[in-house]
């Protein structure tokens, strides 16, 4: 792989905090090398901030290998950039050409509020998990692991929608900021299990009633989520969610 | 549970629009079946003893009250919806994700469907309020024909008034434009209405989706066909 | 001398025994006691489910912003159990002794036969919960190994086993908290441990939006707060991992046992230039059908490619041919950088080894091919059927390596090398996980206990999940049982009005610096010292100039960091400030004990001590202790000594040969 370097001009959105009114600033940045990652980019930028006595960018980030979810920029018109299945930390500053324009947003959607700069508040995501994302089965009340046994088609599938690390690309991707994706992979993950299926119809309820309440938008399966997600969970689970959704809510037998 | 927590859901809501839209999609092979008769150039008669037999039967009156109850529900949903999901982001992107991350018809249902609405007003205007509220709501007044050959058996001559207002150039080019928005809104509804309603398994979902294509695409060429075989007087 | 107070009796009975005895709370009465968790890794949510289960009222913190991105999520490859389901002689017995020998005879028999033990509940409770472990078509699990051992026990979920198993204990944590037996503070860091009479009272927290300080009392403080490879700079952890409230409890009085066991994974993507700011672990089950070579000739610049078969040096099958590419990680990693060292690096940089799919690709095409009943498959077929099987296996690993280095793993060997990744030391705790400090455990990475000098590969995400799930719920309740007579304890204790001013002035210290030099840069300083001096093989010398150089870096850093921003907000490069300045004085510590432990043993390799042939040279007469220390003042420590006596496995030279 050629390597090289580059000078790109970058905007990026500022916000002191998440009463004040933020803006684009724009920042040039230089001798950026293609190897580094696009969040190593921002921590040279950030380093020059510093040294000039300025603010340096806030941003979330942790693992930086793509799995824990963190970070979450917008670029460029993207969540997490150009790359196909790439969260931000593993994008590469290859993806970028000299002289190119960068811009760089936080993630929109009431449901997210930004807490500074390109931070935004995604607790929203945890309040839909305690509204029935689990089994409930307390420690020490198990079963040997091998007593169940589970059809393997369904077992990758659950996976693949356990694969989810929760970023919320997929809200910020969305023209309705819906959290569809999100909450159809985790009930999708447990719907596929026979351990889910006590839980199965209150699991689904619960959680798009907390979906809606936190002020996501609904689905209309446009599918710009699964082009973004990094971790290419599939539009089919929005699907299954509809179909769990829609046989619980027509069969369950309680009055609240 | 309360029905009103299920109907007044996000998913419940879409459920309503899945399935008001997948009666109207099967309405419209009806409709697209009545009124190829026009093409059997047999100066309308085909057409005019289908078009009477809709008219005349209870059943069909009774499903055409379910017609437009479900044209009135598909489109106030759709516009509560439409609103809903453009109020979740206040402050929107500078940078759009566009075509790179979905279909501009698919991103454009409220808009395709409220063309198809304003389409509709002048279409029921054209057809169905002469049809069925008399003459003095019609551009011109229906006439009666008698193919029975004066036993007494009078039908509204619908082709003749389809004749009459398609002779008009910019009518067309409406009716024309209607059915483009029509096929947009199918080639995204057709499918995103199977998805709605459950369908997840993917061999369906690949069925469904070439199947949705082939329906749209169809439906609104022959629907596109009529007014433009009448304004060029392919049929007679 | 530390007691441990590992209960009396044989072995296999003492934790058995130790369930049966020891002390319990009642339903009323945990009500009203609130417990404080730092961390919810897998050892903090698996900790905060369990005894908000039991019905304690918890408080969990993270500084994260929700308890599910904790590192733990990043762990790949597997997590181990003596299940046995593969009937391929596994046991109870055979994981604790694989354990004791891959941690090089520094860890204690007690906690790590317990370990054993349990590890088997925790694969059954994960499925219970829903982890979506990898299955077999019968629908039962499936298994894989690791290195260190010879039996197939470890579980997995693709390349994801610790995502998955955190979210599994992440989902119990927020079905506690739906209940409202668990109270979750995101976004806070402990700043502080508040003791009164010696004992564990409380904690201070910033909360990282605000910048407020928050008091906050508990019966007891769990710290789940992970490993300190950050101390490195470069390391597998991720940027937020710090050893802050760890650091606070041992200066608070909690002592920091074998500060300089790391260890150093010998699979990592290689330092691509001075911008680097993290390193990224290729899974350890890459060994499985990887092989490792480098050139048999010096300086060779050829392309892997142009290098045949014979010029090649499988450096780890000559060495070690019982175990091969599967040997233990510090043994692994010794054997790349002293490739490496003389001459036989490859790449740009010639700090790396290749990791090769060749022989596995060509290996599994052909099996495909067999499966098919193709006898006359072309190379070209084998090769791309090989692939996919490859790719089925590994795909996700090879991705990311392709994104990182812009190179396909497909066709390329990859180029790997040893990287920080994981902190076998950690506070001293008792058989009860219960530190010198009453009232304050450690769990998870955080500890020391069970792993001695060199942890095998899958088996932190088991430790983490056992001490959570398994034993805190018992062992907290044998200290809670005395304390239940106590009212709690207001935060309006002097002892916390004192601590929180202890924190205001430390923040405005640091603030009030104005320097000129950024936190990261220094930062970068400490790495590069640790790294050099206090890495993958150290000496006396070398050792004592770090110290030195360590103390001149604090001295700079307290006079001349640059914080921008206010205390009232958030401000992320005062969050660090505060955790670099802790690993400077943790470095000297590691230091001082990588120092006096005048041996070779697992992680930790003195050049001074090794065998003619370069393996590790332990001296288990006069350095078979686990060496805590107990913080007195600024850069004043007392080593107390725990002996470690084994009773049950004898311990001998390791062999992997």
């Amino acid at each position: 792989m050629e390597h090289y370097n580059m000078n790109l001009t970058l905007k990026i959105w500022r916000q002191k905090d998440a009463k004040a009114k933020g803006g684009f600033e724009t920042y040039q940045v230089k001798n950026i090398s293609s190897e580094m990652s696009f969040l190593e980019m921002i921590d040279v930028l950030n380093e020059e901030l510093i040294t000039e006595g300025k603010d340096p960018i806030a941003f979330d980030h942790d693992c930086r290998e793509g799995i824990c979810g963190s970070c979450s920029m917008y670029i460029n018109g993207k969540p997490h950039g150009p790359w196909k299945a790439t969260t931000v930390c593993q994008l590469h500053m290859r993806a970028f050409k000299d002289g190119e324009t960068v811009v760089v947003e936080p993630w929109r959607a009431n449901a997210f509020p930004v807490v500074k700069d390109l931070v935004v508040d995604r607790s929203a995501f945890d309040r839909i998990v305690q509204a029935g994302g689990y089994i409930s089965v307390n420690t020490g009340n198990a079963v040997d692991g091998n007593a169940i046994p589970v059809d393997k088609d369904k077992a990758d599938k659950s996976f693949a929608a356990a694969a989810c690390i929760a970023c919320g690309a997929c809200v910020a991707a969305c023209k309705n900021s819906s959290a569809m994706l999100f909450v159809s992979a985790k009930v999708s993950h447990l719907a596929l299990l026979p351990q889910g299926q006590p839980e199965r119809k209150s699991r689904a309820i619960n959680m798009v009633a907390q979906m809606d309440k936190e002020g996501f938008g609904s689905c209309t399966n446009i599918g710009a989520c699964e082009a973004t997600c990094p971790k290419e969970i599939r539009l089919t689970n929005i699907a299954r969610l509809n179909a769990e959704y829609l046989s619980a809510a027509l069969t369950i037998d309680r009055e609240n | 549970m309360t029905w009103k927590q299920m109907f007044t859901s996000s998913i419940g809501q879409k459920l309503t629009m899945a399935l008001t839209g997948l009666f109207l999609i099967t309405f419209l092979i009806v409709h697209v079946g009545l009124n190829a008769c026009i093409w059997a150039n047999d100066g309308g008669q085909m057409f005019n003893t289908g078009a009477n037999f809709m008219g005349s039967m209870l059943v069909i009156r009774i499903m055409e009250i379910g017609l437009f109850a479900g044209i009135i529900i598909h489109s106030i949903q759709g516009l509560v919806l439409n609103a809903a999901n453009n109020s979740k982001r206040k402050v929107g992107y500078a940078v759009e994700y566009g075509e790179r991350g979905s279909k501009w018809y698919s991103r454009s249902m409220g808009l395709l469907g409220t063309l198809l609405l304003l389409f509709l007003i002048m279409h029921i205007y054209h057809f169905w309020v002469p049809s069925r509220l008399g003459g003095m709501w019609s551009v011109r007044p229906l006439q009666e024909v008698d193919y029975t050959n004066g036993l007494g058996k009078q039908y509204h001559n619908l082709y003749a008034e389809m004749i009459g207002v398609f002779q008009n150039p910019i009518v067309v080019i409406l009716y024309v434009l209607g059915c483009i928005s029509l096929a947009y809104h199918l080639m995204h509804g057709f499918e995103s209405a199977f998805r709605t309603i459950g369908v997840h398994n993917n061999r369906y979902l690949k069925m469904l989706r070439y199947l949705g294509r082939g329906y749209s695409i169809l439906i609104s060429i022959a629907f596109a066909m009529m007014p433009i075989s009448m304004y060029f007087g392919w049929v007679s | 001398m530390l007691d441990a107070k590992i209960p009396e009796g044989t072995l296999d009975h003492v934790w058995t025994d130790y369930k049966g005895h020891c002390k319990l709370v009642n339903p009323a009465n945990k009500r009203k006691m609130e417990i404080i968790i730092i961390g919810t890794g897998l050892a903090g949510a698996s900790a905060a489910a369990s005894l908000g289960e039991l019905g304690y009222k918890v408080k969990a913190f993270c500084y994260q912003d929700s308890p599910r991105r904790a590192h733990s999520i990043a762990a790949q490859g597997g997590i181990n159990a003596a299940k046995n389901y593969q009937n391929d002689g596994d046991s109870v017995f055979r994981l604790f002794y694989d354990t004791i020998k891959g941690g090089d005879y520094r860890a204690r028999e007690g906690n790590v036969h317990r370990l054993a033990e349990v590890s088997v509940s925790i694969i059954d409770q994960c499925v219970a919960q829903g982890v979506p472990f990898a299955r077999e078509y019968g629908g039962l699990l499936s298994n894989r190994s690791f290195g260190g051992t010879q039996v197939q026990r470890t579980f997995y979920a693709a390349g994801q086993t610790g995502q998955q198993l955190l979210i599994g204990a992440y989902q119990a944590l927020e079905r506690q908290i739906a209940l409202g037996n668990v109270k979750m503070y995101n976004r806070h860091e402990m700043l502080e441990l508040v003791t009164i009479d010696g004992k564990a009272k409380g904690i201070i927290a910033r909360n990282l939006v605000s910048g407020e300080l928050e008091r906050h009392s508990g019966y007891a403080v769990l710290l789940c707060s992970g490993g300190y490879g950050n101390v490195f700079y470069l390391s597998t952890n991720a940027m937020g991992s710090n050893v802050t409230a760890a650091w606070k409890t041992h200066k608070k009085g909690a002592y920091f046992a074998n500060p300089c066991y790391t260890q150093i994974h010998p699979t990592c993507i290689p330092v691509s230039g001075d911008h680097q700011s993290k390193l990224t672990l290729m899974s350890e089950s890459l060994r499985n059908d990887g092989r490792i070579w480098v050139p048999k000739k010096q300086n060779d610049t050829r392309k892997a490619s142009e290098i045949p078969e014979e010029e090649r040096d499988y450096y780890l099958e000559r060495r070690y041919p019982a175990f091969g590419n599967l040997v233990p990680r510090d043994v692994a990693s010794r054997a790349a950088k002293e490739r490496c060292d003389a001459g036989f690096g490859v790449g740009t940089s010639r700090q790396a080894v290749y990791l090769d799919y060749g022989n596995a690709i060509e290996r599994y095409g052909q099996i495909e091919a067999g499966k098919k009943g193709i006898a006359d498959a072309s190379a070209e077929n084998i090769i791309s059927m090989g692939r996919e099987v490859v790719k089925e296996k590994y795909g996700n690993l090879f991705d990311m390596y392709e994104k990182i280095t812009g190179e396909n793993p497909y066709e390329i060997p990859m180029r790997i090398y040893p990287a920080v990744h994981y902190t076998m030391g950690g506070m001293w705790v008792d058989y009860e996980l219960q530190t010198t400090v009453p009232g304050l455990y450690s769990l998870g990475e955080a500890n020391f206990s069970d792993h001695g000098a060199n942890r095998l590969g899958a088996s932190a995400l088991m430790q983490g999940l056992a001490d959570g799930y398994f034993v805190i719920p018992y062992t907290i309740g044998n200290f809670l049982a005395d304390e239940i007579r106590n009212p709690p304890t207001s935060v309006d204790h002097p002892a916390f009005i004192a601590a929180q001013k202890d924190v205001e002035d430390r923040i405005n210290t640091l603030m009030n610096i104005k320097g000129k030099t950024s936190v990261e840069s220094f930062h970068k300083r400490l790495g590069k010292i640790m790294w050099d001096k206090c890495g993958m093989a150290r000496n006396a010398q070398g050792l004592q100039e770090a110290i030195t150089e360590i103390r001149r870096l604090k001295e700079e850093f307290w006079s001349d960091v640059r914080i921008p921003g206010a205390v009232n907000e958030m401000n992320f490069e005062l969050d660090k400030a505060g955790r670099v300045a802790d690993f400077i004085e943790l470095g000297e510590l590691m230091c001082i004990d990588a120092l006096q432990r005048e041996e070779s043993c697992g992680g930790h390799f003195r050049e001074e001590h090794q065998t003619e042939e370069g393996e590790a040279l332990r001296d288990d007469e006069n350095f078979m202790y686990v060496a805590a220390w107990e913080y007195r003042a600024d850069h004043d420590w007392q080593l107390h000594k725990e002996e470690l006596k084994y009773e049950v496995v004898k311990p001998t030279a390791r062999s992997y040969k």
